[in-house]
């Protein structure tokens, strides 16, 4: 086949969009294929209610790097910041809320020595997760150290734990296999502290306080506010799809052609090599190189297909963990909400619903059981208190977070999600006494419902659980664990390889270095 | 005790963890040694009378033995071509109704799993016999197929009917069309209310038969055969017949002559088709299978080593002897895996692995042999060279029709 494009990049999420971004800034020809309507994946806005738009999946920036909004002049192409720098507070029943940033704690009356114990241990945790952001823009290195840029990439990684010092990396040793739970007790009293900062080691991942790893997972979360170069906590104005036009745009400028509502049907393979897409359409299109950011089993179950694998990788692609556990509530408000002991600058802020570690585990453990929870754990944001474009006039958006809904809504999946809505709202309803009336229109998104509009596997927000054994040197599989797949011509540059989601770029990027390296 | 309740309740089969097969009522008259082995979870016969007299019945007239112990899979379903296709190496499309094909499968490292033989029933349905137990890779590998696996082992009894005579019985047994079943092909009738299929296959390198009914038939089938072959001398054999046959006929056996990549531990004891020198039964061309990129990675690095048929000096067999390059036995370049002096033949035959480079060489080889008389150990340095494999394979093997004897 002759081919008008050297890479079909499948998929226009934000690392779809990176990758084919810097595989165009680098000299190729690139098409980018996507399903929907709009550009995005799952950093869209879009409309949920006449006249309210909101953030319908990922709701804020959390961690994205200033080199991504500097490589790609985002800004020059219509990027604008709502809010940066938002701090979280910590909602209370009845008390004033805890402020929380990444040096400092304040508000609440029974913090006590914590005001004090906070600002050493973020420090600590920060040169952790400082170390762990560097590690997300690499490619994870390989094991069999055969090539002496292998060998130097590993030595790299070896000096920065190094540098540590020994005190912090035998801490490090320490503390990295440990469950948040066990760690924040060790360090804190305050109740409302301590089930905040497990609410951040638990947000979007498999488990609940008291599981192994979840120290690993906050590490992952923490270095997004820690990191050398890192935006922080962002609200870009006009929603999450509006960074993700902006990105298209950048795209376009530098001569990639993006096609909207192109469902690919196959990936074709002749020779043992991957040579092109055959859109469900019809239409055949040819390129050397084709990189996927689609989930896991769509790019190699359905659009390759096991005949071109062995049976070996498709059993571990099979196994690959995803299981989200993360709601997404949208409620248009007609008036601003009170929350209990917010003031109204905090409803800018994110708002947290975890008042103790104990109400987070409980809310986890009938995800477990295929149930929903009674209390659900909370993060909200406004972001008409930050953008008033996002709703009309003098009314209000809500989004929110709700932990932890399972995938599975067991026999009755309709009793189930009416009993998820009333739970949620009548959670909100005690920390914002009166929001409830305020409700114009819901809209609630399950995991499964998630998983069905963008494409995210198990509606896991990181396509896929970010554990040890799936992570770094083993994400996805140990056998594709630098972008690569075991077909000659595809790569994969989506959230379920190293580092995972998170609207930092990194995979795409990351992706588009490998590509590169080993020639299109 | 709680013993007995426990052996008492219905769940009692483990008192007896090795099961007879459908043969065993049957056959028991024949059994003249208590010599079983364990094989695939059955009890079968070693010996039934004479090692050598079964021998000389798989050359001379025709041994009866009973293979119901080797696992069976059934594989159905509108991707049952697709889906073994991909599992083994070789090219499944080529396999027509009615015939049956040798072949090995591989792990994603390009490493034999096991071999086998696939039985095509129809566009959609296919019977595969292996060594070992598979369904768990059998299921892994229908990921993403619309396919059917179940196990048929306890469903389906079977013999094989080797040696000159075989033909001859069957006939005279009354069944039909054998004399245009070509070797590797099968059909199937009626026998006696029953169907029996008739595949004309067989690990012996001889004319042979191999005869698959439902285990209600098995003890008629056991009884008429050898009613009707008692004139063409038919003869129940047991294993060691069997793998003495086997080895002239050049044919190898999974833990003998190579160990399953499911079973080794220590690294580099798998073996690749290369390796087992059955280059023939993969087909790199049908398109990706599991292990093909290994396998040309493999090819294209070079082959390690190579199982390749041994002639040696003298009549002593040489189980397990190391092979050495020189005569001086300073330089070790490989291992016997299967040794035989051929009775039919009067040559000292083997299967060894031998190394990189020497296993194309035409240059003599030293085998360092020991032998135990009458409790005293005496060492042998044997020559000996590379021959070509199957070293038995009479025309009647292939002959269509077969010679009536």
């Amino acid at each position: 086949m002759s081919a008008a494009f050297d890479v079909i990049v499948i998929g226009a999420g934000h690392n779809g969009l990176a990758c084919a971004l810097d595989l165009a800034r680098a000299g190729r020809k690139v098409l980018v294929l996507e399903s929907a309507a709009q550009v995005g994946g799952a950093a869209i806005t879009r409309s949920f209610a006449p006249g309210f738009q909101v953030s319908a999946c990922a709701h804020l920036l959390h961690a994205l790097p200033q080199s991504l909004l500097r490589d790609f002049a985002l800004e020059q192409h219509g990027l604008r910041f709502a809010a940066t720098a938002i701090a979280t507070h910590a909602l209370s029943e009845t008390g004033p809320c805890l402020r929380i940033d990444s040096a400092t704690v304040t508000g609440g009356s029974a913090l006590g020595d914590d005001a004090a114990t906070y600002g050493p241990f973020r420090q600590r945790m920060g040169r952790y997760a400082a170390l762990f952001y560097a590690l997300l823009s690499v490619k994870p290195p390989r094991l069999s150290l055969q090539r002496w840029s292998e060998r130097w990439d590993m030595l790299k990684l070896a000096l920065r734990l190094r540098l540590l010092g020994t005190a912090s990396m035998r801490e490090l040793l320490r503390i990295g296999g440990m469950n948040a739970y066990d760690l924040l007790d060790d360090n804190f009293q305050s109740p409302a502290l301590k089930g905040a900062l497990a609410f951040d080691a638990t947000l979007g991942a498999e488990y609940g306080p008291r599981s192994p790893g979840t120290v690993l997972t906050w590490l992952y979360r923490l270095a997004g506010e820690h990191g050398a170069g890192t935006l922080g906590l962002a609200q870009p104005a006009g929603g999450m799809g509006a960074f993700s036009q902006a990105l298209a745009q950048a795209c376009r400028s530098a001569g990639v052609e993006i096609r909207l509502g192109t469902p690919v049907a196959r990936i074709l393979v002749e020779q043992d090599r991957a040579v092109g897409v055959a859109l469900a359409s019809g239409e055949v299109v040819a390129a050397a190189t084709v990189v996927s950011s689609a989930a896991l089993r769509t790019t190699f179950l359905h659009l390759l297909g096991a005949e071109h694998l062995d049976a070996g990788f498709v059993r571990r692609i099979d196994h690959f963990r995803a299981k989200g556990l993360v709601a997404k509530l949208h409620l248009a408000l007609r008036g601003l909400p009170h929350f209990t002991g917010a003031s109204a600058a905090a409803l800018g802020g994110r708002l947290l619903i975890s008042p103790s570690m104990d109400y987070l585990e409980k809310a986890f453990n009938p995800s477990k059981y295929r149930e929903i929870p009674q209390h659900p754990a909370l993060e909200i944001t406004l972001p008409t208190a930050n953008d008033a474009s996002l709703a009309p006039a003098g009314q209000h958006v809500l989004s929110a977070l709700v932990q932890f809904v399972p995938y599975d809504l067991g026999p009755d999946p309709t009793a189930a999600r009416a009993a998820l809505l009333e739970n949620t709202l009548a959670t909100l309803e005690r920390y914002a006494p009166g929001i409830r009336a305020l409700v114009v229109a819901a809209e609630l998104l399950t995991p499964s419902d998630l998983e069905q509009e963008f494409g995210l596997a198990g509606g896991h927000w990181h396509q896929g659980a970010l554990a040890f054994d799936q992570f770094f040197v083993n994400r996805p599989l140990p056998q594709s664990h630098q972008y690569q797949t075991p077909l000659p011509g595809l790569f994969l540059c989506g959230a379920a390889c190293h580092p995972g989601g998170g609207v930092m770029g990194f995979a795409g990027r990351n992706a588009a270095r490998c590509v590169l390296r080993q020639g299109d | 005790m709680r013993f007995e309740s426990i052996s008492t309740a219905s769940n009692a089969h483990y008192r007896r963890p090795l099961l007879h097969t459908p043969f065993f009522e049957a056959s028991k008259p024949w059994i003249q040694n208590d010599t079983f082995i364990a094989w695939a979870g059955y009890s079968t016969p070693d010996v039934y009378s004479y090692t050598e007299h079964e021998y000389f019945a798989i050359r001379n007239t025709c041994a009866l033995f009973d293979l119901t112990p080797m696992v069976k899979y059934r594989i159905a379903g509108p991707d049952a071509e697709r889906y073994l296709n991909r599992v083994v190496t070789c090219d499944v499309r080529k396999l027509k109704v009615n015939r049956v094909i040798y072949t090995l499968w591989c792990n994603d490292e390009g490493h034999v799993i096991d071999d086998g033989t696939i039985f095509r029933f129809g566009e959609q349905e296919f019977r595969i016999c292996s060594a070992e137990r598979q369904l768990d890779w059998f299921l892994d590998c229908a990921i993403g197929y619309d396919v059917e696996i179940s196990e048929v082992t306890a469903d389906i009894a079977a013999l094989a009917l080797q040696g000159p005579t075989s033909y001859t019985v069957l006939a005279a047994l009354g069944l039909q069309g054998l004399e245009n079943l070509g070797a590797m092909g099968m059909l199937q009738q009626e026998f006696e209310g029953h169907t029996v299929m008739v595949s004309r296959t067989g690990f012996t390198g001889d004319l042979g038969y191999e005869l698959w009914i439902d285990p209600e038939g098995a003890a008629t089938l056991w009884t008429r055969l050898m009613e009707v072959g008692h004139q063409r001398g038919i003869t129940p054999m047991g294993y060691r017949a069997l793998e003495m046959a086997r080895i002239e006929a050049g044919f190898i056996l999974p833990h003998v002559d190579f160990i399953s990549c499911n079973h080794t531990i220590r690294l580099g004891r798998e073996s690749s088709p290369w390796e087992l020198n059955l280059d023939w039964t993969v087909a790199l061309g049908k398109g990706h299978f599991n292990g093909r990129r290994a396998l040309l990675a493999e090819k294209a690095r070079g082959v390690r080593r190579k199982l390749v048929g041994l002639e040696l000096e003298g009549n002593k067999p040489a189980h397990g002897s190391l092979i050495y390059a020189d005569e001086a036995n300073t330089q070790q370049i490989g291992e016997i895996t299967a040794a035989l002096w051929s009775p039919t033949l009067k040559r000292n035959i083997a299967i060894a692995k031998i190394n990189a480079p020497h296993f194309d060489s035409k240059a003599s080889m030293w085998v360092d042999l020991y032998l135990n008389r009458e409790l005293q150990w005496e060492r042998r340095n044997v020559r000996s060279w590379i021959v070509d494999r199957p070293f038995y394979s009479p025309p009647r093997r292939r002959a269509t029709p077969p010679p009536l004897r």
